[in-house]
């Protein structure tokens, strides 16, 4: 019986029940897409990382897990590593910031073909003039670009000579020694790829390359994509939890105002249920029922609104960002909005419990 | 003689109205038999509404004792107060006060629900419906409803659980002359048939002649029984 007053309660304030819905809906959605493209921009690091295909990655001292945008090694260090016990091969490559989150990077292609397979071309073909380009399909996308379009970076025009699948060391390419002169950094790298000649050799080779280059940073892919986490990103926690709470604020804002005018408004009808023996838990347990069903429904809402979100990103920004759906996330974002909606109506509900039952009978 | 449904001695309530203290009642002694049919008559601000409210539990005496079969309701917590309200009184508003959202049935319904009964209706409540005549307007929600019809609805709610005491407060106020009779037959058959005990509250002479008693009410006292 109760439950059916709270649904009909619910059913006949049809606006307000939707807009409350609806907020706490982008509530959810808010804090979903953040976590979403928080958990796809790493998603995204790790697929490109493995895409390379090397088993061993080796980085200058003092670098970053995520970026790397400075070019501060010698390439004399990829022949120097090559010769090392059980190196397979052993690729350099540079990386450029052009804006934003988005690099450029340089790389020796032939040898990458040989490490990775080489990259998928969609369209086109790879560089072969000093202004020549290529760009990934999401890059492409994003920027209207076709093969033989021109794109200006680094205060130079370039030519797009062709279009790669996404998913495979970066967005924008171009042969290592191009990116070394037109960034003024010749003979310098980035970091090298690194293969080895069997798999069960890489945590020796690791140990080898350690003691013989004290302070760089040594990884095999499967620790530089583990290290690839929302935790080893200085901030990006912190980041999330703001959002959270801005987005915890918000729904509590508007279901306390919703729940209170809502209280307002049925003042007599607290004090109809308080004289036919209503207890003050009664009144409450109503006003808490409907919050608990509009914030199911609002996080639901939500959930499908990260789908719009996620196609929204990946329609028109893929190559700026990645969205993943965290479904792991739906269960917790849920819960924060319902805790945020019971706090929005704790208020109002204890007015409604202790209102008193005369002076509801003779509200206006 | 049976042991009366409602004991009033000496009375009195007094408000808190902003800095100043209004006495709506003066020392109000009252006596309803089991079965009884008693309108309460006064103006406005003779201290009938109060009665009513200290009666039905929604607000505590200032002083005196006031019992309804046989338990002092003085004595009583708020917790006490709306047991009581659930169990043995029933109220009938002239505004009506059905639950908008709910139909008819489920404004009856919901009185039970409180209760903590059964949601089936009983035999006896059965008869009464049919005495007020709505059986067939019962899955209407109130606004589908007549002023007339609406008052039979709260009318089956007051007493869907059998309370001690069905108190009724200016219930004909709101309705033409044609509802207003059938509501008062409606009282007068629940008091007859079903020995129900009511007590009303009226400003109309001719409301109250429907009762067996009138009691007059004039400045928080009465002076007329």
């Amino acid at each position: 019986m109760v439950n059916k007053l709270v649904i009909e309660n619910l059913k006949f304030r049809p606006v307000r029940t939707a807009l409350s819905i609806l907020a706490v809906g982008i509530e959810v959605t808010l804090m979903l897409t953040i976590v979403g493209l928080s958990y796809g921009m790493l998603a995204d690091s790790q697929q490109r990382a493995k895409g390379v295909g090397a088993d061993i990655i080796i980085r200058p001292p003092g670098s970053s897990v995520l970026s790397l945008t400075s070019a501060p090694l010698s390439e004399k260090y990829v022949a120097w590593v090559q010769r090392q016990p059980h190196v397979k091969m052993a690729v350099g490559s540079m990386n450029h910031p052009v804006s934003g989150l988005t690099t450029i990077t340089g790389i020796d292609l032939d040898g990458f073909n040989r490490m990775s397979g080489g990259f998928r071309y969609i369209e086109g073909r790879p560089p072969m003039e000093p202004d020549e380009i290529l760009v990934d399909r999401y890059y492409a996308r994003q920027n209207n670009l076709r093969p033989n379009s021109k794109v200006n970076l680094l205060n130079r025009e370039w030519r797009i000579s062709g279009i790669i699948e996404e998913g495979r060391l970066a967005r924008l390419v171009v042969p290592l020694k191009v990116l070394q002169q037109a960034t003024s950094n010749t003979d310098r790298i980035s970091q090298i790829y690194v293969t080895v000649d069997d798999p069960a050799n890489t945590d020796a080779v690791i140990k080898d390359l350690k003691s013989k280059l004290e302070g760089f940073q040594i990884y095999s892919m499967p620790e530089l994509l583990s290290l690839l986490s929302v935790d080893n990103v200085p901030g990006l926690r912190a980041f999330i939890y703001v959002i959270i709470g801005l987005s915890v604020v918000v729904g509590f804002l508007v279901v306390f105002l919703s729940m209170y005018t809502s209280v307002l408004e049925r003042t007599r009808e607290i004090g109809v249920l308080k004289a036919l023996g209503a207890t003050p838990g009664f009144v409450l347990s109503i006003l808490f029922r409907e919050t608990v069903l509009l914030a199911i429904l609002g996080s639901l809402l939500g959930i499908v609104f990260s789908y719009g979100t996620r196609w929204l990103v990946m329609t028109f920004v893929p190559a700026s960002l990645s969205q993943l759906i965290v479904p792991g996330w739906w269960p917790i974002a849920t819960a924060i909005a319902l805790a945020g909606a019971l706090l929005g109506t704790a208020y109002p509900g204890w007015r409604a419990a202790r209102q008193d039952a005369i002076e509801a009978l003779a509200y206006e | 003689m049976s042991k009366p449904i409602v004991e009033v001695r000496n009375l009195r309530k007094v408000y808190r109205a902003g800095d100043v203290d209004v006495e709506a009642l003066r020392g109000v002694n009252l006596t309803v038999q089991r079965g009884e049919f008693v309108c309460v008559v006064g103006p406005s601000g003779s201290g009938k509404s109060t009665l009513f409210h200290i009666l039905g539990g929604l607000t505590p005496p200032t002083a005196g004792e006031v019992l309804i079969d046989g338990q002092d309701l003085s004595r009583m917590s708020d917790a006490e107060r709306t047991a009581l309200r659930r169990r043995m009184v029933g109220f009938v508003f002239q505004k009506y006060n059905l639950l908008p959202t709910l139909s008819a049935a489920d404004n009856i319904a919901i009185a039970r629900h409180i209760a903590g009964k059964d949601m089936a209706h009983d035999e006896k409540f059965r008869e009464v419906l049919e005495l007020l005549g709505i059986s067939h307007r019962l899955h209407h929600k109130p606004r589908a409803l007549s002023g007339g019809e609406q008052q039979r609805v709260a009318i089956a709610r007051a007493i869907v659980n059998h309370p001690a005491l069905l108190l009724a407060d200016e219930p004909t106020g709101n309705l033409d002359s044609k509802n207003s009779a059938a509501v008062l037959s409606v009282l007068r058959d629940l008091n007859e048939r079903m020995n129900q005990t009511v007590l009303m509250i009226t400003h109309d002479p001719n409301v109250a002649a429907y009762g067996h008693r009138i009691v007059h009410m004039f400045d928080g006292r009465i002076v007329d029984s």
